[in-house]
């Protein structure tokens, strides 16, 4: 079943996030995808996240699309002008890739390159327009495409913790209207903090797949607290993860090796998507490295 | 405004490389606005330069170096020490340099980094406001610009990055888009962030060939000229 089909009927969708890697050795990320299949409806693969300088999202799904895997290709507008843009949504669909999630991209500056030049000639919603246009047999430009347009299944994200949430609201609904079919969240660790959220889009047309980034420790927590733009951790859940942390550190003293924190972290992310399940339409993991838990939540959330 | 700040002093030793003597111009314009290339600065340039055993023939300080004509003539006025110099040492933004590498066939080298160009900034100098993209978009945006108040020049609301209403880029400054919002939201016109303006030209951006017969191009053109004339005699 492909992405957009599982959206268009009424299971509940789950899609996970891969990283290409710094280098040319594919086997991790390929490993990493090859545990969720037959798990999830989609596979993100993010395209040089955080601005650090890898192996493209365009390659790595279609590495995944030939393992008859279904890839979600992430695009930014950091590093390219509308022409690579839109040669690049030409090419994925030409390679088998159908499905697009469209995001404006972190800033060069946070990035290993900061000295590069930031591109931002379209940003997420105007790449939308884009692809949208690209779908109806017309570039930005306003030139026709030779022969059938290609199709192309659109996504776009939104944060629902965002402070204030009026401005991401407007630009979510512009979202919509640029084309996303289906909404891929920021992390979200408080229930009440969706369910808010979805009382605000109830009349939004595309589906929300609510964020899950699976805790690694107490530090990453408020670190993201800190540093993250609408990621709100409840200090219960710090407070959990701290315990955890402490357990592993007490046996380490003792020479035994745990994994109290990553038995944590996957309970919690369980105990998320149960919460969250009954208020949208799915769920989207990013494990940040910690794909190989991803099967132990969706088990143990009953998905 | 165009800032700039003083380069390091090892940098312009090595662009004079065996040259001994050199004579310094100096803006008093935006590089000196911005403490680049005011007296103290320039003072102890060229205090460093003597250290290092290099001989400074001259020194002159131009109203606005990027003033091509008026910088030409400046210069005439100092021509023995300029004479005298390998080289001619400038403390301007890139504009001011380029106008007295025209002015002189010496080489001319610069003394000061132009961080930025915000285009030209009117007489409100603290902070670039217009990128001069040639389709204004303040109407949408509620007078804000949005291509130079977000540090992603973006035109469609904020990215995911502002911090308590802080950019990603930098925390010190606040996200042009929040800004917008609290702007269009104070005077009632939120629905102007529902509306879809056209996409940036960069094409406006380039001086086309009718622009380039009008009254300003002509006055430069007469200014070169006259200074051509004045060096002749000279």
């Amino acid at each position: 079943m492909s992405l957009r089909e599982a959206i268009e009927s009424d299971k509940f969708v789950i899609t996970c996030e891969v990283a290409p890697p710094k280098g040319v050795h594919m086997e991790h990320v390929l490993e990493e995808a090859e545990l969720l299949r037959g798990r999830v409806d989609g596979i993100n693969v993010t395209d040089l996240q955080a601005a650090c300088m890898r192996v493209s999202s365009l390659a790595t799904c279609v590495l995944l699309k030939q393992q008859g895997l279904e890839p979600i290709l992430q695009m930014v507008c950091r590093d390219r002008n509308r022409l690579a843009l839109q040669s690049e949504l030409l090419s994925a669909y030409v390679l088998g890739v159908r499905n697009v999630l469209c995001l404006t991209g972190d800033h060069v500056v946070l990035g290993d390159h900061p000295e590069a030049k930031p591109v931002f000639d379209l940003d997420s919603v105007s790449l939308l327009r884009a692809a949208t246009g690209l779908m109806e047999g017309r570039d930005v430009a306003g030139n026709e495409l030779e022969g059938d347009p290609p199709e192309l299944f659109l996504g776009a994200i939104v944060t629902p913790g965002a402070d204030p949430l009026e401005p991401q609201l407007y630009k979510l609904r512009s979202k919509v209207q640029a084309g996303a079919r289906f909404i891929q969240t920021q992390a979200v660790y408080d229930v009440d903090e969706l369910a808010r959220f979805m009382e605000r889009v109830s009349d939004l047309e595309a589906p929300v797949l609510a964020g899950i980034v699976l805790l690694k420790s107490a530090g990453m927590a408020r670190y993201m607290n800190q540093n993250v733009a609408g990621v709100n951790v409840p200090d219960a859940l710090i407070k959990e993860m701290a315990e955890a942390g402490a357990k592993d550190k007490a046996a380490k003293e003792e020479g035994k090796k745990t994994d109290y924190k990553a038995k944590k972290s996957v309970e919690i992310a369980a105990r998320l998507i149960e919460g969250l399940k009954p208020l949208c339409r799915g769920v989207h993991l990013m494990p940040l490295g910690w794909g190989h838990h991803v099967p132990a939540v969706l088990e143990m959330s009953g998905l | 405004m165009i800032a700039s700040e003083l380069k390091p002093t090892a940098e312009i030793l090595e662009y004079l490389g065996s040259e001994q003597s050199v004579f310094i111009v100096a803006c008093d314009g935006c590089a000196t606005g911005c403490q680049a290339a005011d007296p103290e600065h320039a003072g102890k340039l060229a205090a460093e330069l003597s250290e290092q055993g290099r001989r400074v023939t001259g020194a002159a300080r131009v109203e606005m170096v990027c003033n091509a004509g008026l910088t030409a003539l400046m210069l005439m006025q100092h021509l023995a020490a300029v004479n005298e110099a390998d080289s001619l040492l400038v403390m301007s933004c890139g504009v001011g340099i380029q106008a007295v590498a025209e002015a002189v066939e010496k080489p001319v080298h610069p003394a000061t980094n132009s961080v930025y160009l915000g285009g030209f900034q009117g007489l409100w100098r603290s902070d670039p406001r217009c990128a001069e993209c040639g389709n204004c978009m303040l109407d949408y945006t509620g007078g804000i610009c949005p291509y130079t108040a977000c540090s992603k020049s973006l035109l469609y609301g904020s990215c995911g990055g502002p911090n308590d209403g802080m950019c990603e880029v930098d925390p010190d400054v606040p996200c042009g888009w929040m800004r917008i919002y609290e702007r269009l939201a104070a005077r009632g016109r939120l629905d102007r962030l529902t509306a879809v303006p056209v996409l940036r030209n960069f094409r406006n951006m380039l001086a086309e060939g009718k622009r380039r017969r009008t009254s300003l191009w002509a006055l430069e053109s007469m200014a070169g000229e006259l200074s051509e004339e004045a060096s002749d005699e000279g």
